[in-house]
């Protein structure tokens, strides 16, 4: 397309727009639809994003917080949680390896025991909080270097129940971008629906269109050019509607976990903004594929 | 300018023309005569690109029409201005505004073009018309913007079906005239109708050929007129 073309095509051409005779109910049913699909873009986005970030977060936290527990008889336990320490402070990609003290221990076992138990005098295994830094640490060698010097050393880097987690997160952001991908589809769908009948129902205008020798571009401009501008208005209305309802969701909090993470974040805030100018995009094409289909059946 | 040679139709349910051949010079005036039904409003289709011959072949400007694909279908009718038989204006549109199509379609500015259309406005008599919906205009008041819309881009070849089809003896004067006032501006016509005594009329004013179609062919008509 030429640069001439295009602006003509955004600028527009007030005379050569009434050629084609205004059609106010399909119009309105496709800045209706075009709304609607933009307003579930905005949501399934949101959802997509908060999921990817539910998912980076608990991947990292739960990469960098794992715990060491020696099960070693009583006269061993100090002597192998030194050696324990000693190996994780060696260790690169640790942060900070800390022994919990008896206080701390028993403090954890509370909810279950109850405070007046006495726990001190249980033989309790001793519990190691370690922290990776940014990097991590490599949990499979840390795994083999113990085993093989400290002999009751268990690491749980909680990757049992964090990969699930992470996975269900990642399955989420995928639902929703597939969801998006539908949407745009169904738009393209429900645009080339609309084009279709607007063609047919100007045939006899077309028809004197050609008889006094526009070309077929000329005529498909009029209807592209309509199409496009109701998916922009729609699809501009469906997301300032979408990024109110989502704007006014509560904010994230620890108890509402992550439902009322949704939402967006930051910049998030600015990808809505590209629903309309791609639903543009998409009745553009989808038009100029009707149109194009369309003339050229005619004679 | 037009050039039919051996040219044959048919319309799939029987042969409507047959090796008809004719030449439309440059500056000539025709027109064409015959029985309702005999074909003359397809062989004036075929003249302008609007069908195809199955057999024969029609040249316009030098041009097989045979060859020519949508743009250039576009072009050839440009440079063949037409009065459709029901006139075929857009009905929503008003009668300055479906005059002007033709400027508008190939991309002429119509802010330079407004001193011609409304002289042609004033030469076919409607310019207290103009901004009338065609709907709203009298059969001669739709033959004569038709014909004013079929001129307005200068076209070197101007052809009329049946342009005096619904109006009064008196309007179909009139619309003849301007169309031998046409004709002494250089322009090939070619006019088809049904009534002999507009045939007659012009023969005083201009030197036209009178082409009748019957039995499938074209014959030349003679001095019986």
């Amino acid at each position: 397309m030429t640069e001439g073309r295009l602006r003509k095509l955004i600028l527009g051409d007030a005379q050569a727009d009434r050629v084609v005779p205004p059609s106010g109910f399909t119009a309105q049913l496709t800045l209706f639809v075009s709304g609607a699909m933009a307003f579930l873009t905005v949501f399934a986005l949101a959802l997509s994003m908060a999921s990817g970030r539910l998912a980076d977060q608990w991947a990292e936290e739960l990469a960098r917080a794992a715990t060491l527990r020696i099960n070693a008889p009583a006269e061993q336990r100090a002597a192998q949680t030194e050696a324990a320490l000693e190996i994780l402070r060696q260790t690169p990609g640790v942060a900070t390896a800390r022994a919990l003290t008896g206080e701390e221990q028993a403090a954890l076992l509370a909810p279950w025991f109850g405070a007046g138990v006495p726990v001190g005098d249980l033989p309790l295994p001793q519990l190691i909080e370690v922290t990776g830094d940014e990097g991590g640490y490599d949990a499979q060698g840390l795994r083999l270097r113990l085993q093989a010097e400290v002999p009751g050393a268990v690491l749980d880097d909680h990757t049992r129940w964090r990969a699930p987690l992470v996975d269900a997160a990642q399955a989420l952001r995928r639902l929703a971008w597939v969801s998006i991908l539908l949407i745009g589809g169904a738009t393209a769908a429900m645009i080339t629906l609309a084009a279709n009948a607007a063609l047919a129902a100007n045939a006899q205008v077309i028809e004197v269109l050609r008889l006094v020798g526009a070309l077929d571009s000329y005529i498909a401009q009029a209807f592209i050019r309509r199409f496009t501008l109701r998916a922009l208005t729609g699809t501009a209305a469906g997301m300032a509607a979408g990024m109110i309802g989502v704007f006014l969701m509560p904010e994230a909090s620890a108890e509402g976990g992550f439902l009322t993470g949704l939402g967006f974040q930051g910049w998030g805030w600015l990808a809505p903004l590209l629903i309309p100018p791609l639903g543009a995009l998409v009745a553009f094409a989808a038009t100029t594929r009707a149109a194009t289909k369309r003339l050229g059946e005619l004679s | 300018m037009i050039e039919l040679e051996n040219v044959g139709y048919n319309y799939g349910g029987g042969e409507l023309l047959n090796a008809v051949s004719v030449q439309l010079a440059p500056g000539s005036f025709h027109f064409l005569t015959g029985p309702s039904g005999a074909g003359k409003t397809t062989l004036l289709k075929l003249c302008y690109g609007a069908l195809m011959p199955t057999a024969g072949r029609v040249r316009a400007f030098n041009m097989d029409v045979h060859g020519l694909d949508r743009d250039q279908m576009a072009y050839l009718r440009r440079r063949v201005g037409v009065v459709h038989q029901d006139c075929r204006f857009l009905d929503h549109l008003p009668v300055i505004e479906n005059i002007a199509l033709p400027l508008l379609v190939s991309g002429r500015e119509l802010s330079h073009e407004e001193a011609n259309l409304q002289e042609l406005l004033n030469w076919v008599g409607l310019s207290e018309r103009a901004h009338a919906l065609p709907p709203e205009l009298s059969g001669g008041e739709r033959q004569r913007a038709a014909l004013a819309r079929s001129v307005i881009l200068s076209p070197d070849v101007i052809i009329a079906d049946e342009p005096t089809g619904n109006v009064d003896w008196e309007m179909s004067q009139r619309l003849l005239q301007l169309l031998v006032e046409l004709n002494r501006m250089g322009k090939t016509i070619l006019v088809a109708t049904h009534d002999l005594s507009l045939i007659r009329a012009a023969k005083n004013q201009v030197q036209a050929r009178v082409l009748r179609i019957s039995n499938r062919q074209l014959q030349l008509a003679g001095a019986d007129l």
